[in-house]
């Protein structure tokens, strides 16, 4: 029943704002039990599912910039790669503290909005 | 060039579960020029293959734990729909910075956590000194 109500706010959390729900993801799987490393993963997997489904909509609604987004998208793929490899070396605790760091960016970013 | 730069940042933030969306949005809107909304689809489309591949090596690494995202899935989708409906009808700048204020709460407390692991390796590491030490005390004797 928690997960399901895990995934309520953070799918609540993205409708409602755009976005957040992937940072408020992090935290609440690191609340079940998960160790930071598993609880970044799981939430790219969570948002990549909440992401097709976000597209979806947008397909049916406003016109989408394929062009813009496949010049970035060669360059995000080694990020992806170069990033997985930093998830598997990185330290638990390290992970967490920088996290925390983004978090307080994000903050900072909507209170000044 | 820049395209390389931002790209590379977004996708190695994106792959980390940072929230990579947050470089190339504020990329997009502040340095091209791109609003809002066109930037957010943008992003979408950018994060979804990198998304894929970061996850083909998570789940190499074991890193993505399956079971637990299918219970998390059918809220997501569902909070989605009721979250645009709800934003669709009332102004939610309120909401969004009781959320931020929560965040700097939670992200306060997760910057200045205290590292059990550290504790946990120091203690094994005195007890294998101690199981050391009785070894030797053993081969004296």
């Amino acid at each position: 029943m928690k997960k399901h109500i895990m995934g309520l706010l953070c799918g609540l959390l993205n409708g409602l704002f755009g976005s957040g729900g992937g940072i408020a993801a992090v935290p609440l799987l690191e609340a079940t039990g998960s160790e930071a490393k598993e609880s970044h993963a799981t939430s790219v997997a969570f948002i990549f599912i909440l992401s097709i489904a976000t597209t979806i909509s947008y397909l049916l609604g406003d016109k989408l910039d394929f062009i813009t987004a496949a010049k970035y998208i060669p360059y995000g793929i080694i990020g992806a790669v170069i990033g997985a490899i930093f998830l598997k070396n990185i330290s638990n605790s390290v992970l967490r503290r920088i996290f925390g760091g983004i978090m307080l960016a994000a903050a900072i970013r909507i209170l000044l909005k | 060039m820049m395209e390389i730069i931002i790209g590379t940042l977004s996708g190695i933030a994106a792959s980390m579960g940072f929230g990579g969306g947050f470089i190339l949005i504020i990329y997009l809107t502040v340095f091209v020029g791109v609003d809002q909304i066109t930037a957010q689809g943008i992003n979408l489309l950018f994060f979804l293959p990198i998304a894929f591949v970061s996850l083909i090596i998570h789940h190499k690494n074991k890193f993505v734990q399956w079971k637990k995202l299918m219970y998390l899935i059918p809220g997501g989708l569902f909070g989605i729909l009721v979250g645009v409906w709800i934003s669709s009808h009332i102004n939610v700048d309120f909401l969004q910075k009781m959320f931020a204020s929560l965040l700097i709460f939670v992200g306060v407390k997760e910057i200045f956590h205290k590292n059990s692991e550290k504790h946990l390796t120091k203690q094994k590491q005195s007890n294998i000194i101690k199981l050391l030490k009785c070894n030797d005390r053993e081969k004296d004797s």
